[in-house]
């Protein structure tokens, strides 16, 4: 066996290379054959066959392919659920600045004060957005809010506020002091030993019956306390990690230097931390995103739940294969972007530590 | 706890002393204070629940009887019989479909992974596709799809696909041939744990006169006892095969819809982030490992065997364990089609008997006594596997 390492990658090389060996080339054969064998029947549905433009699901009656009329027609219920139909520009233009300043936090460029400020302003617009109440704008009910702005609500305060726990959760973790350090144990431990189901169902459940009344949160409230409640648990864990693997000299500098408790966790020792663990945060944002879709199980209307609620509509029966390819896509796209930047903040990361060096 | 370290004489008390500051000490007893008061008016909003409903508080609830039916367990179970009862279903529920997935979604990892590292350009794209198709899409979505297309793609009993003889794919389960019971079965099954008492109980002798067996007689002395008395029970083997009567299929091995939508949707997205774990197991072993071992004039398989392999697992063997864990907790998102384990037992007990606390905390500590209990097991596996430091 030539072990020769190709030199040039033309594409008569990679095709050489990969028929080399007989597993190779079996393998490529294999895949091939049912690349194709699938590819026109899945084709052939999805596009050639599908129905894309009609009134009612009794015109996809006979279609053997595809019926993405269906999806045309209850696409505005799927992803904004019961927010008013002429309102739901807002819904879409308060999610886009809530979006685009989660991409400028995750760009390091980008911290400073500046942002601090953006964050203020942006969140007053967003709730101006989604609620109303001024004039011009009629009010909607937090009830009413759904679809796919409610997923990126959760999961951009879900993570956000989780992150903000996490730091004191973590530094509770690493104290020294016995009761804060069994306190926080306790707490990331038991959270983490449990389905995120059963701290949404103790959320959704509990709340109302210890808080009294009138401080009640709403659904988004509670369901939003308990993806906190849980992610902070995962987020504290990650962050001690990148406590941990500070160098004590860090911790011990800022001692000779005659900085307190506060100043160097504050100025010294989170800023690093929080960049080495910026890859996994991100990757928790993308659990995040995804545990979202469980708030379906305690009566919420998010991405998954207005898909489902399409589907129960008599007029159109039958076509969850559509409705379930769709927002499985929607899904696959916001977590492989998340994936892709966490990818490339990494990279850059690493590259200009190591050109420190 | 601490104060009388602060009146002791001993040395290390006053080590403590010193070093615990005041205002440190203050900030815990602040804090302490605050966890009861917190603790304290739980417990005060949550009687005051209790007494609305009338009934005695806390788990004496579990003897009264349920009026529900569950849709499969693994113990016999009706209406009228206790909560504890249906709850042990449930928790029974919780481990076989746990189980079947740990198993199931790491030889799927385990081709995948493979198939990425295969020297085949197009399977290692086609692997690739399906772990980031697979893991970017919320598990919840895919079981719901799973559980949907096995109720509503399948067709009626009556027009059954049959892939293969002896199997039936229906709206209403699938069926598949099972292995007949027999009495020979149970001999074989104390003649297997006899056979794995007598090798760990050879090897801890052998262990003690620094010697070791070899592997194949460790396997023949646990697998040759059930086999020899399989063989002298004249090797009794026949198929229950699923056969229609009525309106259903009756014999055989019956899955149901919900239990084979947890099955699937567990296995294909555990087995995306399994593979992940496989692959960057199989390729941290140090590209040096296996040129040493070629360079020994060992073969390939022996290099794989010898080398690779064993290092993998030491690598793999953490990550694993939270995978094994993550997918023993995310089989509760079964309360959303209705299979019947722990969080769906306690949901349905919850609705008929109004306890919610006590079910809430009966789902908590459930799932942290399967967690510690995974945790333990696969702890006692990593410290075999990891280097042994003399």
């Amino acid at each position: 066996m030539t072990r020769a390492a190709p030199i040039t990658s033309g594409f008569a090389d990679i095709v050489r290379s990969q028929l080399r060996s007989p597993l190779a080339a079996g393998l490529n054969l294999l895949v091939l054959l049912a690349f194709i064998a699938i590819l026109k029947p899945a084709l052939d549905w999805a596009v050639f066959d599908a129905v894309w433009r009609r009134e009612s699901g009794a015109a996809c009656d006979g279609a053997t392919g595809a019926c993405w009329a269906f999806i045309g027609d209850k696409m505005r219920l799927i992803l904004f659920g019961r927010f008013p139909g002429p309102e739901q520009w807002r819904a879409a233009a308060g999610t886009a600045v809530l979006v685009g300043l989660v991409m400028a936090s995750l760009t390091p460029s980008c911290w400073g004060r500046r942002l601090v400020w953006s964050w203020g302003a942006g969140l007053i617009l967003y709730f101006v957005l989604m609620a109303g109440g001024l004039p011009g704008l009629p009010k909607v009910s937090s009830a009413d809010w759904g679809g796919l702005p409610l997923t990126i609500l959760l999961t951009v305060f879900g993570s956000g506020l989780g992150l903000v726990l996490s730091v004191p959760v973590a530094l509770a973790r690493q104290s020294r002091l016995p009761v804060f350090r069994v306190a926080a144990t306790v707490y990331i431990e038991a959270v983490r030993g449990v389905p995120l189901i059963s701290v949404l169902f103790m959320a959704s459940i509990l709340l109302p019956v210890i808080l009294p009344e009138g401080l009640t949160p709403g659904g988004i409230g509670r369901a939003l306390t308990g993806i906190v409640i849980f992610f902070a648990a995962y987020m504290a864990e990650v962050l001690r990690g990148g406590l941990q693997s500070l160098p004590r000299g860090q911790y011990e500098a800022c001692a000779a230097l005659g900085l307190g408790y506060v100043a160097t966790m504050a100025k010294v020792i989170l800023p690093q931390a929080f960049v080495i663990v910026l890859p996994a945060i991100v990757n928790m944002v993308i659990s995040a995103l995804k545990g979202t879709s469980l708030v379906v199980i305690v009566a919420m209307m998010d991405l998954l739940g207005t898909t489902k609620a399409a589907l129960a509509d008599p007029d159109w029966i039958g076509f969850y294969v559509e409705a379930y390819v769709f927002a499985g896509i929607i899904y696959g796209v916001m977590c492989g972007g998340i994936s892709w930047y966490g990818r490339r903040i990494e990279h850059r990361f690493v590259s200009s530590r190591e050109h420190k060096k | 706890m601490r104060s009388g370290a602060l009146s002791g004489s001993l040395p290390f008390g006053a080590r403590l002393a010193g070093r615990m500051r005041q205002r440190e000490v203050q900030a815990q007893i602040v804090f302490c204070v605050l966890l009861a008061a917190l603790v304290w008016g739980f417990i005060q909003a949550a009687s005051g629940i209790e007494g609305r409903g009338g009934a005695q508080s806390g788990f004496g609830f579990l003897r009264e009887h349920a009026s529900f039916e569950l849709g499969e367990s693994l113990i016999p179970f009706q209406a009228g019989d206790t909560y504890f009862r249906a709850f042990l279903v449930g928790l029974l529920n919780t481990v076989k479909v746990a189980v079947c997935g740990i198993i199931l979604s790491t030889i799927l990892g385990l081709v995948i992974a493979l198939g990425q590292l295969s020297p085949s350009i197009l399977a290692a794209r086609l692997c690739r596709l399906y772990v980031e198709v697979f893991r970017n899409m919320p598990l919840l979505l895919q079981l719901i799809f799973w559980h949907t297309f096995l109720l509503r793609g399948l067709p009626a009993v009556r027009q059954a696909l049959s892939p293969v003889e002896g199997v039936y794919l229906t709206n209403r389960g699938l069926y598949v041939p099972a292995i007949a019971p027999d009495p020979a079965y149970l001999p074989m099954l104390l003649a297997l744990v006899a056979g794995l008492a007598l090798s760990i109980l050879l090897r801890h002798m052998a262990r003690q006169r620094d010697g070791v067996i070899a592997p194949k007689w460790r396997l023949a002395m646990i697998f040759g006892p059930p086999l020899a008395v399989f063989l002298a029970y004249g090797a009794p083997f026949s198929l229950d095969m699923p056969a229609l009567a009525g309106f259903n299929f009756k014999g055989g091995w019956t899955l149901t819809p919900e239990f084979a939508a947890m099955v699937i949707g567990l296995t294909l997205y555990t087995a995306a982030f399994n593979a992940e774990i496989i692959r960057a197991g199989i390729q941290g072993v140090a590209k040096g490992q296996t040129e040493a071992g070629l360079s020994l004039g060992l073969r390939r398989s022996q290099i794989m065997r010898l080398i690779v392999i064993p290092q993998t697992f030491r690598i793999i063997t953490p990550p694993m364990t939270n995978s094994y864990l993550s997918l023993t907790k995310e089989s509760s998102l079964a309360v959303a089609i209705g299979y019947p384990e722990v969080v769906r037992v306690a949901n349905i007990t919850l609705s008929e008997t109004n306890r919610s606390i006590e079910c809430i905390a009966l789902i908590m500590i459930i799932y942290l006594m399967l967690s510690l209990l995974i945790s333990a097991l696969l702890n006692v596996v990593n410290a075999r596997v990891q280097m042994q430091h003399r």
